[in-house]
């Protein structure tokens, strides 16, 4: 087992949170907005 | 700016260009990052640790540039009354809230072995870990203003007041002594080598062009579920 960190854990974690945090945004956001403008749209037709 | 506020007019335009700066944020960051984590050399000092600066460079800025719309928009409630500019605050305040929460996050994990700890109570550090709270007052209050139907002009006061932050963060590394280095690109030009600083540059146009895809998107579902109440409050009325 190694005792200290390589620097490229360092690299994959900061990977890891940025792009897994900036992708779950942008795919939240966007999921959202259909479910909210499909809501609307049916509301008009009742 | 003031024909934007019309939400019929801003619908149009939010329709196209959603998926528009969706796409090209997700083609330039990616890009950007892959080629610095494949074929960027390691740096003369940091080593492979320099790889995690186009990520929190970019990140750094759009939580600073998420309350400065907050701001711009709250102006633009309580001078010009834009319907769309409360929406417009509201819905910058996740994705500024986010990228300021990985700036601090991608800061911390490059701090660790460049400086040889995980966090200190700095000027910048802490100023900007204030603006994180700041953040989720923001929203704990517009969201509680638009569940009660309080008045509007509570948040926009707020981000108001909120953006007195930015130059304190901005200043920070010049005004008091600080583990974080001053800025490495400024008007005056760059200390980086262009292997990091093309990437750099493109990656922040990347993320810029996602946080105003996720602004947009956010602003449409605002917008809609705003449509969606008052509808079903006229029909309840009707009946």
């Amino acid at each position: 087992m190694r005792e200290t960190l390589d620097q490229w854990d360092f690299v994959v974690a900061a990977y890891s949170v940025a792009v897994g945090g900036t992708l779950a945004l942008v795919i939240w956001s966007w999921l959202a907005m259909i479910v909210a403008e499909r809501r609307r749209d049916e509301s008009r037709r009742e | 700016m003031h024909g934007f506020a019309n939400p019929a007019r801003f619908l149009r335009i939010a329709r196209w260009l959603t998926p528009v700066l969706l796409l090209c944020g997700l083609v330039l960051a990616g890009g950007a990052l892959g080629w610095t984590l494949v074929e960027a050399p390691a740096e003369r000092l940091q080593g492979e640790t320099a790889r995690i600066l186009p990520l929190h460079v970019p990140t750094a800025w759009l939580g600073m540039a998420g309350w400065m719309v907050i701001a711009a928009a709250s102006l633009s409630e309580l001078v010009w009354r834009h319907p769309l500019a409360g929406i417009a605050a509201r819905a910058a305040a996740l994705p500024g809230a986010v990228f300021c929460a990985i700036a601090l996050a991608t800061g911390s994990i490059w701090g660790r072995p460049a400086w040889g700890t995980w966090w200190v109570w700095d000027g910048r550090l802490t100023s900007y870990l204030v603006m994180l709270f700041l953040y989720f007052g923001y929203m704990a209050l517009s969201s509680a203003v638009a569940r009660e139907g309080g008045s509007t002009r509570i948040p926009a006061i707020y981000g108001l007041v909120g953006a007195i932050n930015l130059p304190i963060i901005h200043y920070s590394v010049t005004w008091w002594n600080s583990l974080h280095q001053p800025p490495s690109l400024t008007s005056g030009g760059s200390t980086m080598a262009a292997a990091f600083l093309v990437p750099l540059l493109v990656s922040t146009l990347g993320f810029s062009l996602l946080f105003g895809g996720v602004v947009l998107a956010r602003m449409r579902a605002l917008l809609a579920e705003t449509q969606t109440e008052a509808r079903l409050r006229r029909m309840a009325l009707e009946a």
